[in-house]
Order: structure tokens, then sequence, then C-alpha cells
């Protein structure tokens, strides 16, 4: 069968709008448009700006649709609500607005065994509310390394502010960095993603920052040393100075807001930084929470895990973590998965709760071994693993965002 | 971010107008402040001043800027004076000096009338928050207390935007009239508003719903009006304000539609086939649809005399100053001075209601008032709609402009809402049919009971479809014990 090519089509909410005029008013490019009946928009001038989008007083206008042919003004005019979403391609979902982003979270989000969906009970993410042509200009607040001095890996957490720009954020979503400078092609350096390490309302309660985990990438190739670009660039940002972000990103890879929700979260490296949102998010709403975190968190050593000091400082009843290691001297080799069988049983009882949602972030090939974890765990404990990952998938429980 | 677009909040008054090098202004504005402040403390939302409620805030006139949330006690929140970014090489779009470049100061032959046109639109703004003071102690959910609130505080904004521009240009008289609009009190005997809509109660929530839809709709049009001012500062000012405005709309479009679907639903659930069954409707504990059709009547109707008279020169003479433009100038094709132009206007001649060509420019109000109707009957087919889905057969209507005036033309006449002229005898034998009576008013009192539970709505209202700022179902919009 022959691929249907998609488009993204940006539509108004017939039901929701109130026509105040807002929208057409706000549209740089003239995209909105009115009869007597609604508020449409103009799949052929539209830009995706997203100028509209907070001025709106309904939450009408945030509606993006993957369409084979675009909804024609006319369609639109005739509307009483919403027609019926399409259903979507295996791989797409409307993660971002820009094909560049859209590119790097589809493959992100590739290796989790089916279509991404949100949970249930995630609030609604703001995506691509900044772009390469109307960048956010964010402050460096912090740079701080977060593996140990003497440790070959270089992990640093880095705090941006967005000063009284609003730019909000859910806990999982993935924010763009635009190095400076070109590359050897004479163009703009391509854009890199990065989770948010912090909860959505920023380091500190009410400031108006971000914080992400970034490694500098410093590796043997070619006979040379290759240093990744924006992870040079971002490791080495002094304080003060201002990097160029677009985004957010991201519409699936989302903290359940449910109180009950319990998640696993599983995570080598970097991969930590959303689960340090997710923990924090918790953390601050501990009074009506009542669902449980488990973390399987690995690193080669201790001294390479990132945040191995502030992780020992989050009590047992907020966050139930196993650290893991594969290099300890001494020690034999463990990995994430081996850990999770060690916990069998913890984790098939949480499997067979209807609450429970599974994440999985770290480098490419963690899926397979927590794969193989989980079908062990489900013969042990006669859970059908691969039917039971299919209706977590569907239900927007299961996730994997792997790099 | 170009400059001017954002927001220094650095001082007392939060501005995008240079406030800090403005030392006579600034000056006056912190001498107003406290009166302000007082008069929030007395007139503004009674109770809940110490809640913290999850109110949006502008920190810059651009667009990603003008709305961010937070929670806030309402006497800490941040009124300021703000301004829609200026516009490069504008010119005055219509009257008399229509292509001149725009003023960016008073012309000394129209300062009384831009005066007085400052004075009353501002005096609206303290007006509505006076009205609905009481509403928070039966609010039916907290999201519906939140919207409340976020309304007060903008109408509060609004009216520091008009004391802004009458102290900045308006010298000592300037600063006369901004002490009047906090010594004025709607529905007072001696000191009342100045528009007679702002100085009837709202009593009830649905009151408040109909008032935020009909009401805060005339303040939409004026708003559009004074946009298109040649007067630049003016139309900075109401371009910024309509942003705002938008979010009262929304407050009583979907207040309104929210009570039509639970009155719906319950009848549904209740196998109650004809809506004009009050007495069963009302068993459900859900206001009936004639009775909202009756608060419907009562509220466009009172609105209407906002417009003021049919026929009027000092709307001709804002037009032709280039003041005041009409709904949406911008957008008009004509030559924008309408000299030779006449506009149709129903009129009462000889007893009897008939349209008439008139001068275009002695219509203006009746021009604005059109676009109102057009604007308001919108949202009453969207209510339309919310029963047609539920399988109903009734139908909410505007009632005639010549229905309940006390304002204009049909003042002198009693008619009924298909705009019959009434005999004095036949309006007191069906006025109850027409507005809400005493008993309607005792039977929605009687619901008005306040729901604190996160997440509940009290049983006469739908939840909304989406969330204030996306928000899940269960957020908690206002945090009353802190």
């Amino acid at each position: 069968m022959t691929a249907v090519a998609r488009v993204k089509q940006h539509l108004i909410d017939p039901e929701i709008c109130i026509r105040c005029n807002t929208c057409e008013a706000t549209c740089p490019v003239g995209a909105i448009t009115h009869d007597a009946n609604n508020y449409v928009v103009d799949a052929a001038v539209c830009n995706f700006c997203m100028d509209c989008v907070a001025p709106c007083p309904t939450g009408s206008i945030d509606n993006w649709f993957m369409v084979e042919q675009p909804f024609t003004v006319d369609d639109q005019f005739g509307w009483n609500e919403l027609p019926p979403r399409p259903a979507e391609g295996a791989t797409e979902s409307l993660e971002a607005i820009e094909d560049e982003a859209s590119a790097l979270l589809a493959e992100a989000h590739a290796r989790a065994g089916g279509r991404a969906r949100a949970p249930a009970t995630a609030s609604k993410p703001r995506i691509n509310l900044f772009n390469r042509d109307n960048p956010a200009i964010a402050t460096v607040t912090g740079n701080f390394r977060i593996t140990a001095a003497d440790a070959e890996s270089d992990v640093r957490h880095i705090i941006l502010d967005f000063g009284t720009v609003p730019f909000p954020v859910l806990e999982g979503q993935s924010i763009g960095i635009l190095p400076p400078g070109t590359d050897a092609a004479g163009g703009p350096h391509a854009m890199r993603l990065y989770s948010i390490a912090s909860s959505r309302d920023g380091e500190r309660p009410n400031t108006n920052n971000l914080a992400l985990t970034v490694k500098r990438v410093r590796e043997p190739r070619d006979g040379g040393v290759f240093q990744g670009v924006a992870s040079t660039y971002l490791c080495d940002l002094k304080l003060g100075e201002k990097v160029q972000v677009v985004g957010p990103y991201g519409a699936t890879f989302l903290m359940p807001d449910d109180p009950d929700a319990d998640i696993v979260m599983i995570c080598t490296g970097t991969g930590a930084a959303p689960f340090r949102g997710f923990t924090e998010r918790r953390r601050r709403t501990s009074s009506t929470v009542r669902g449980k975190l488990l973390m399987f968190f690995g690193a080669r050593t201790p001294q390479e895990l990132p945040y191995f000091g502030p992780l020992q400082k989050v009590p047992a009843g907020v966050l139930d973590k196993e650290l893991v290691y594969s290099r300890r001297p001494g020690a034999p080799r463990e990995y994430v998965q081996d850990r999770m069988r060690t916990r069998a049983g913890d984790v098939a009882e949480l499997l067979r709760r209807e609450t429970t949602h599974v994440f999985v972030c770290g480098l490419r090939g963690l899926e397979d071994g927590v794969e193989q974890a989980m079908s062990d765990i489900g013969r042990q404990y006669g859970i059908d693993w691969p039917a039971l990952r299919a209706r977590m998938l569907e239900g927007g429980r299961y996730h994997a965002e792997t790099y | 971010m170009l400059e001017g677009m954002n927001v220094d909040y650095d001082g007392l008054i939060p501005n995008n107008v240079g406030l800090s090098e403005d030392l006579r202004v600034r000056k006056a504005l912190e001498t107003w402040h406290p009166g302000y402040i007082d008069w929030w403390r007395d007139m503004g939302p009674e109770g809940f001043q110490q809640a913290l409620v999850y109110l949006r805030t502008a920190v810059s006139v651009d667009p990603k800027g003008w709305a961010k949330f937070d929670y806030v006690k309402m006497p800490e929140y941040k009124w300021g004076i703000l301004l829609a970014p200026a516009v490069e090489g504008r010119t005055i779009p219509f009257g008399k000096h229509k292509g001149e470049p725009v003023w960016q100061d008073v012309p000394g032959e129209y300062r009384a009338m831009l005066r007085r046109l400052l004075v009353i639109q501002g005096d609206t703004e303290p007006a509505s928050v006076e009205q609905q003071r009481h509403l928070g102690a039966t609010a039916p959910s907290l999201y519906d207390m939140r919207n409340l609130f976020q309304v007060n505080v903008e109408e509060g904004r609004h009216l520091w935007a008009m004391v802004y521009l009458l102290q900045k240009y308006f010298g000592t008289q300037g600063r006369e009239e901004a002490e009047e609009l906090l010594r004025r009190r709607s529905g007072h005997q001696d000191t009342p508003r100045m528009l007679g809509a702002f100085n009837e109660a709202t009593p009830d929530w649905l009151s408040f719903f109909m008032f935020t839809y009909f009401t805060d709709r005339d303040g939409k049009m004026q708003l559009e009006a004074l946009a298109q001012s040649g007067f630049d500062p003016l139309s900075r000012t109401c371009r910024f304000m309509l942003t705002e405005e938008a979010h009262h709309m929304f407050v009583g479009e979907t207040g309104v539609s929210r009570v039509v679907e639970r009155t719906c639903e319950a009848m549904k659930a209740a196998g109650i086939a004809d809506p004009a069954d009050i007495e069963a409707v009302r068993k459900l504990g859900v206001i009936d649809l004639p009775t909202i059709q009756k608060k419907i009547n009562l509220h466009f109707s009172l609105t209407l005399d906002l417009f003021g008279n049919e026929i009027s020169t000092n709307a001709a003479n804002a037009f032709n100053a280039g003041l005041k433009g009409r709904y949406r100038e911008d957008k008009l094709a004509d030559d924008h001075q309408l000299l030779g132009d006449t506009y149709p206007v129903l009129r009462l001649v000889d007893g009897k209601i008939a349209e008439e060509q008139v001068p275009a420019l002695s219509a203006l109000n009746m021009r604005l008032r059109d676009d109102f109707v057009v604007d308001a009957a919108g949202g009453v087919s969207r209510w339309n709609k919310v029963i047609e889905k539920a399988g109903f057969a009734y139908r909410l209507t505007l009632p005639h402009v010549a229905f309940n005036r006390a304002i204009g033309e049909f003042s002198a006449v009693k008619a009924d809402t298909m705009g019959n002229i009434l005999l004095a005898d036949e309006w007191a034998a069906h006025k109850d049919d027409f507005l809400p009576s005493a008993d309607d008013n005792l039977y929605i009192t009687s619901l008005m009971q306040p729901v604190h539970e996160t997440g509940a709505y009290a049983g006469w209202i739908a939840a909304p479809k989406v969330g204030i700022d996306n928000k899940p179902g269960n957020f908690e919009y206002v945090k009353i014990h802190e």
C-alpha cells in the first residue's frame, strides 16, 4: 500500500469559538477570515507562526489535523463542529508543526512499537510557539556539571531563563536549540532537541525558566575527535549568555496529570531528564498524589550517573528508585533490564493496574532490553506482554523516546 | 522583540508607555493609585480578596506575551497601562481630517468632546465591577469564580487605561475626572454611574452571563469604534483593551450556553418533551428555557439603550472630528466621510414603527447598534444549536429593538418582543410573559448555591468543554483557603 502524503492543517473548533475576531486581528499574514457563521483558517496562507494561539480567549484556536486534502475555507464555513479527527498513520502524530522538529521526534518515538498517543489525563501541550524565524531568546542562569569531576562523562545541568516571555512547557516535552554559526556547507546548523528536565512551573515554583540535561559529545571518529556542535556549545555556555530556543515540541511523551497514575520510568544517562521533571512535578503536588513513581536508572558508574547526589535526597515516599551500574569496579555488570527482573513482582503488580504508565528514555537500544525484560516478567506472572503493550500504547500509557 | 512591546514591571505601575521617564504623569497616577485600591477594597469583589486566583496578566502586548497565567491575590494584580504597538505612518481614517497624520496630542478644538468620550467609556468599567461584587459568594464552580474575577480585574485595568489618558492629556480637569470615576457608585441614589444599564443590579449568575454577553458586547462595539480614532493614544489603548474584552464575551457566551446545555440534558434525562412545561423543568433544579428567553429579552433591551438616541448630532460630530469611527471602519469600503449618504433607521412615525432613510452621519449610533445586533445574534444561534442537538424544537430569539426601551424613540411606547405596539393595559397584562417576573427571579436565586469543590459544578450549569489555559477538569482555579 502506498502511504498518502498528509499535511498539517490549522483549524478552529466552531463549537468553542465565540467569533471575537481576536485571531483575525492578530494574524500577521491574513490567514484567518470569517462569515456570519464561523471563523476559519485558510490552509494555503497559514504559516504556523502561532501568533493567534495565546490571545484566543477560548482555546478553540488550538486544533491541528493531519489531512490528505486540506479543508477549504468554504468547507469550514459550513461546520457546526469539527469533523472527526482523521485516522492518523502509523508514525504520524502532531508533535511539532514544522518538519525539522517533527522528523526528529518521529525518529525518537519510532521504536515504541506503535503510534504514540498522549496519556488521557495529560495537560494539553502548547507546541511550536517559537520557530526559526522567531526564536525565543533565553538567558543562561545556571550551568553546572552533574557527573563527578573525575568522571569521563561530562553531563551538565543548564538553566535557561525566559525573562518576561512566556514559554509554557509540560514535563516530557522537548525544546530545540539553534547553535549559532554555520555548518560546513555554509547553512545554519541543524536544530537539536533536548528534553526538558524541570517541571512545568520552572526550576523553582513560578519561575519562568527550564532546565536541560546535556552530555558533552566528544568521541573518537575517523582518527580524530568529534565534538558535538550543539552539546559543545551548550556545555561551554557562560552565565548571562543568550541562547536561541525554538519549540516547545512534543505532544505524546507527557506526564499524566492524574494523581492516582502510577508511573514506571526507565532510563539511561541523560534520558533521566524528563523523569527529573516528572519527579519534581509529583513532589510539588505531593498533597494530592497517591500514584507511585518507580524509576530504573542506569549508568556506567555512580560518578557518571547524572543527578546522583540530588537523587539521594528525594524521599522514598515520592520516588522508588533503582540505580543500576554497568561498569562499577569489582561488581558484576548490571543493566536496567536486569534490575527490572529483580523487581519483577513489583513491576508485574503495576502492569496489572489500568492506572500504570511506562516511559522509556535513553540511548537507542534501551527499548530492546526493556522489551525482553517485560516479556520475561510477563511470562513469569501470566501477563501477555505484547497484547498489554499494544493496549497501553492505544491508551497513551506506553512511551519510548530514544536517540 | 520590538521596543515598546515589553511591559516595565519595575515600578508601582506596570506599563509600556515609558512612565519612568514621564514624571508628571507617573506622579499623577501614583497619587490616584491609593484611591483606586481603596475603591477596589470597598467596591470590588466581596470576600475572596485573600484567595489565590489563577489569573491572566499581560507581560507584553506582543501576541505571544499577553497571556501569562499565574495565581494572584486580586489586590496584588498588576493593573497597568498597556497600549497596542503604534502603527507606523497611520493616518486619520475617517471624517473631515481623513488622510492627515494621526494626532499624538489632543487637538485643542476637540478637547471637550474627547474628554467626554473618555469619561463615559471609563465610567462603565468600575461600574460593572460594582454590579458584580456579590457574585463570588454564589459561584457555581471555582472555574466560574475565576472567570468572574478575571473579568473584574480586567474591568479594573480598563479603568486604568482611561484614567491614564485623562491624566496624561487633560491636566487638572483630567485628574478631577479620574477622581470622579472612583466616586460615582453603580445604583447609588445620589451619585449613580452615568449610563442606565450600569446602575442595574446583577443579582445572579445567569444575569452575569447575560450581562457579559450583551452589555460587555456594547463595550466591545464602543471600543471597536474608538480603536479607529484619529487620536492615536486612544486607538492604541482600545486595541489592547479589545483583546481583554474578548474574554468577557467568552464568559458570557459559554456561560449561557452551558446553562442551556444543562437544562436540555436534564429535560432529556427526565423524559420531558415540552420545554415550556416550566413546572416540570424546575423540579429538576435547572433553569427552564422560557425563563432564559426572558433574561435575554431583559438584558438585550437594557443594552440597546446604551447606544443612545436614534438620531444623534453628538455621534455625527465625533465622527466628523475623526475621534470615533464606525465598527471596523478600516474594513468598510466607502468614502469614510458620509457627507451625502443615508442610512435606514427604524423610527416611531405616527405611533407606528417604520423604516426611514436618514442622513448617515446622524444615524451612526444606529449603525453601531445594528452591527451589535448582528454580532449578538451569532451567539444566540450557537445556543439554539445546543437545543437542536439535544432534540428540542424550542428556539431562543432576540426581541424586537422597540421592546422595553427607556432611551430613544421607542421609550414613548410599549411594544411586545415581536415589535407590536401594545396599549398600557395589554403591556401590564403581558409584562411577565416577556420579562423575568418576581417568581422567576426567586426561583433563579434559589439555585444560586456556591460550589467550591475542585472540578464540580452546580446542578443548573454544565461543565465547560475546555479549561482555562488548557487546564484539566479538576484544576483548582481559585485557592480560597491559603
